[in-house]
């Protein structure tokens, strides 16, 4: 349990191509929907962190372009800083900065537009430059390779996988922040296009355009707004090994370190059955039975059961991705913020169509970085 | 919650022009080595890492999932922040919060860079508006000459006072073995150096280096059991204020002055010049040694060559700058700022050999970077 | 802010900078080794007696540097394997629909992401055995790409 709650949020619709805004003024769209939603002010803003990555935005010290449209230089400016990576680990450090005592309020707020530049050369660009790079190898390459690893450890199908996706598009026709709403069948998903067996176009998230904030605050200040608080109950990080041939890439370590740690703050011990909602980074469809794994959903090698079972159906007992997840709309770095915006907004009851049965009192985010899984962040968050 | 935090370690690379014998991920290392060893920890002492640099010096994209080996962050907390100039000043700066936040008692913080690899100004050139500023007003120098020229006019400043400043850090950086630039130079070798961009010479302005720096923060309980003298951070500040170079106000540097105002309001400091006892300044180029020490308070605006003149900022002055020889000696721009904090730290903790000022009770660190932004660290000897 | 908006105007850019990376002593003799005798070493950690593929200056667990250099034989185990047929000629080596896998070299600890070849994917099954295909010695330059690709252990398969 954290005194941290999240007062405010907002997020635009994804799409292809956001064309008639650039940065800043995706930034000041949600910037300005945060405050609103919390009912604060710019004056009431003490600290900003910024979430952007150079590559994507084709750009060195690609927060420039935002620190007008975040309020962070309003009136001989403010505190801030800028993560590069998920927006889950800016929201990390957006709550360190407050339980330092320094601050009471924190915006957290994420841009990028996968329309402006070469998904696939962007992607190239994370793995080491000797013994990588050369191979052409890029995301979906590498992570074909971790879902063919994680089929042969433990018998799963491409049927298991593409459960997933139709669920998840499914989910996303309630959604209207989503790119990708459809209803699906598992045939469509076989049939689709090959990309990098064995996944399909419709195993892999969109490229998407989006941005999305949150704003923090320290308990006495979340609990003088007039908006129900959702609290940080516990969150943690972790990275494993960089090298793809390092890693058991059927197992997600660090993911299962990072949600025992989230877990012990926030007093989870069986997450199934106290977990009401979970918004999981599902870049490729494989991911999300992999990572509920590791997230203690199930045991080993029982995601897939779990999927076609329905256990993870909008109406299952463990909703997974009631938004459509990341496979519906995956503007990178600001995914991982949204999970965390859709969670929240379960837990206020505010999800409108796409809320799910019951209250939900405890909901799960995640956020990853770096290829196939390397870095994760887990969120839990609470009435 | 919240707990304070001191400095108990730190390493940094012997920094070059070139770096051929290591790649990225073997220099980062070094600089984790030698943080481990100063304070007498291993890798798995470590709760999280923090570590970053300028993305297109290196064209590594995700440096923090790209750099395990060297880092030691193997199933460990990770997170790469970036702000340009800034980013080691903003990485020490997260350091500090992931420590105070009682989330991390131990944490390692990592900034390098190899410009060798790249182009400097190629890369820096893409940091303006691509639509605005990239076609004319782009990278380090055009901002800077603006500002110098600018200020020149306003208080009938000379290039040989910009000058002296060029001298001091030089004289500086020869006492500290680390540093790229070890040789002293002369008001007049600055003078005949190559004109780069009016009024701004080559001895004027920062090289570019190989190198990396590391720094361990820890939380209160634990400094004071792992180390004899940690060096505490007392408050920081931080204005990113400007996107756009021509928002900028060239008569002032605002993020200073906004930045300085907060700092010393939380720590009650009302004569700096007084009351600090030493300053890494994260100094790009000489001017920056004038007008810049202005707006941290330390003398009236246009009076401080006199500083320069008297050698109040020299080693045996009232307030030594840059004993480390600082930027304009050493410039591996990601870990640049944490390199401020690095040498703050030693001189707080009586750990500067060659170039120890004595008994450092309060040393500021700084970093710029940006459309001008500023960044600031307060370490003391005393945890209040 | 008002306005009568009639299209929206983009601007194409690319970043276009040369980067000299190096290699590291480590590294080069790893690649040197490889273009002059078409042979594979990996570094073994005297601590925790892993042996990395590719070699690694420090142990990336244990981070002393103390590591020294074992030789492996240019074959191995498949870990697994992807069919890539998506086209992206900036950056793929050949034509697809081509192979990426990753390939444990007998005696290291890790695997080695690579290409494989003369083999329908069909045919590919996680496990099996896998060797190198070097260039010919006059055409290796010192890079990853001097092994050219592995291929089952015995020849083509098709």
């Amino acid at each position: 349990m954290t005194d941290i709650a999240i007062v405010g949020a907002a997020q635009t619709g994804y799409r292809r191509r956001i064309d008639d805004a650039n940065f800043s003024e995706m930034v000041y769209e949600v910037t300005s929907g945060a405050l609103a939603d919390a009912g604060l002010s710019i004056d009431d803003i003490d600290n900003f962190i910024t979430v952007s990555n150079d590559f994507w935005d084709g750009r060195t010290i690609s927060s420039m372009a935002v620190q007008d449209a975040c309020g962070s230089s309003y009136q001989g400016g403010r505190n801030v800083s800028t993560v590069e990576g998920d927006g889950t680990f800016g929201l990390l450090y957006g709550m360190m900065r407050i339980l330092s005592g320094a601050y009471k309020t924190t915006l957290v707020v994420v841009h990028c537009k996968g329309s402006e530049g070469n998904m696939r050369q962007i992607t190239n660009g994370m793995f080491d430059y000797i013994y990588t790079r050369p191979l052409g190898i890029e995301a979906t390459a590498a992570a074909a390779m971790q879902a063919r690893c994680y089929m042969d450890r433990y018998g799963l199908t491409e049927e298991d996988f593409a459960h997933v996706s139709v669920k998840n598009r499914g989910n996303a026709r309630l959604n209207p922040h989503a790119q990708l709403a459809a209803e699906m069948t598992i045939e469509d998903v076989m049939t689709s296009k090959m990309m990098a067996a064995p996944l399909k176009i419709h195993d892999l998230s969109p490229i998407s355009d989006g941005a999305a904030a949150v704003i923090l605050a320290d308990r006495n200040t979340a609990s003088k707004l007039g908006r129900k608080p959702v609290w940080i109950k516990g969150i943690a990080h972790c990275s494993e090994a960089h090298y793809l041939g390092d890693r058991d890439l059927a197992e997600a370590p660090a993911l299962r370190d990072a949600a025992h740690r989230a877990y012990g703050m926030a007093g989870v011990e069986n997450p199934f059955e106290e977990i009401d909602v979970v918004e999981l980074y599902d870049a490729y469809s494989y991911m999300e039975p992999l990572w509920l794994e590791e997230l203690g959903f199930c045991p080993r090698g029982k995601g897939g059961e779990l999927t076609r079972l329905g256990a993870t159906a909008f109406d299952g007992p463990v909703p997974v991705n009631p938004s459509g997840g990341v496979l519906s709309a995956h503007a990178v770095l600001v995914a991982g913020l949204a999970r965390v915006i859709e969670a929240t907004l379960q837990i206020r009851g505010e999800a409108g169509e796409r809320q799910v049965e019951g209250p939900v009192e405890l909901a799960l985010a995640h956020g990853i970085n770096g290829p196939c899984g390397q870095s994760h962040c887990v969120v839990i968050l609470g009435e | 919650m919240s707990q304070r935090v001191g400095i108990i370690g730190f390493g940094q690379t012997y920094h070059r022009s070139r770096r051929d014998d290591v790649n990225g991920v073997e220099l980062i290392n070094e600089a984790v080595r030698a943080a481990l060893e100063d304070a007498e920890l291993t890798i798995d002492d470590i709760d999280a890492v923090v570590i970053g640099n300028m993305d297109h010096f290196e064209a590594v994209n995700y440096v923090d999932t790209w750099s395990v080996d060297g880092s030691g962050a193997w199933m460990k907390p990770l997170i790469k922040l970036t702000t340009g100039g800034t980013t080691g000043s903003t990485l020490g700066i997260a350091g500090y919060h992931h420590t105070a936040s009682e989330l991390f008692d131990v944490v390692l913080v990592i900034g390098w860079e190899k410009n060798s690899e790249s182009d400097t100004t190629g890369a820096i050139i893409t940091c303006s508006d691509p639509i605005f500023d990239r076609f004319s007003f782009s990278g380090a120098l055009p901002g800077l000459a603006v500002e110098a020229s600018t200020y020149m006019k306003r208080y009938g400043i000379t290039e040989e006072d910009a000058a002296l400043v060029t001298v001091r850090d030089r004289e500086h950086g020869a006492n500290n073995p680390y540093a790229q630039l070890q040789k002293p130079v002369t008001v007049e070798e600055v003078m005949q150096s190559p004109m780069l961009s009016w009024p701004v010479k080559l001895l004027d302005i920062c090289p570019r280096s190989d190198g990396a720096a590391a720094v361990i923060f820890a939380g209160e309980q634990k400094a004071k059991k792992l180390s004899p003298r940690p060096a505490w951070v007392l408050s920081t500040a931080v204005r990113h204020s400007h996107s756009y170079f021509g928002d900028i106000n060239y008569e002032e540097i605002h993020t200073m002055q906004e930045a300085v105002k907060e700092l010393y309001k939380n720590v009650g400091i009302k004569e700096p010049l007084k009351e600090l006892d030493v300053v890494e300044l994260y100094q790009p180029y000489s001017f920056a040694g004038l007008k810049w020490i202005e707006a941290m308070g330390l003398c009236k605006p246009g009076e401080s060559p006199r500083l320069l003149r008297d050698k109040v900022t020299h080693m045996d002055g009232e307030l030594p700058f840059n004993p480390s020889g600082g930027v304009i000696c050493t410039n591996c721009i990601g870990a640049t700022g944490l390199l401020r904090i690095g040498e703050a730290a030693l001189q707080v903790m009586g750990r500067a050999p060659g170039r120890q000022v004595p008994d450092v009770n309060l040393a500021l660190s700084t970093g710029f970077g940006g459309a001008y932004w500023t960044d600031l660290m307060l370490l003391g000897s005393r945890p209040w | 802010m008002s306005v009568h908006l009639e299209e929206n105007i983009f601007y194409d850019g690319r970043i276009r900078m040369p980067y000299k990376w190096a290699v590291g002593k480590t590294g080069s003799f790893f690649l040197t080794q490889l273009r002059d005798h078409a042979r594979i070493w990996g570094s073994r950690c005297p601590d925790c007696e892993m042996v990395f593929m590719p070699p690694r200056k420090n142990c990336p667990r244990c981070l002393v540097t103390d590591t020294t250099w074992v030789e492996l034989p240019p074959r191995g185990v498949l870990e697994t394997f992807t069919v890539v047929h998506f086209n992206e000629p900036s950056l793929q080596p050949m034509k697809p629909p081509y192979i990426y896998g990753i390939v444990k070299l007998d005696g290291a600890d890790t695997g080695l992401t690579h290409l494989v070849n003369e083999i329908e994917p069909d045919s590919l099954w996680p496990g099996m055995r896998m060797e190198a295909v070097f260039k010919k010695a006059n055409q290796r330059r010192g890079e990853i790409t001097d092994l050219l690709y592995f291929r089952p252990e015995g020849g083509a398969r098709q």
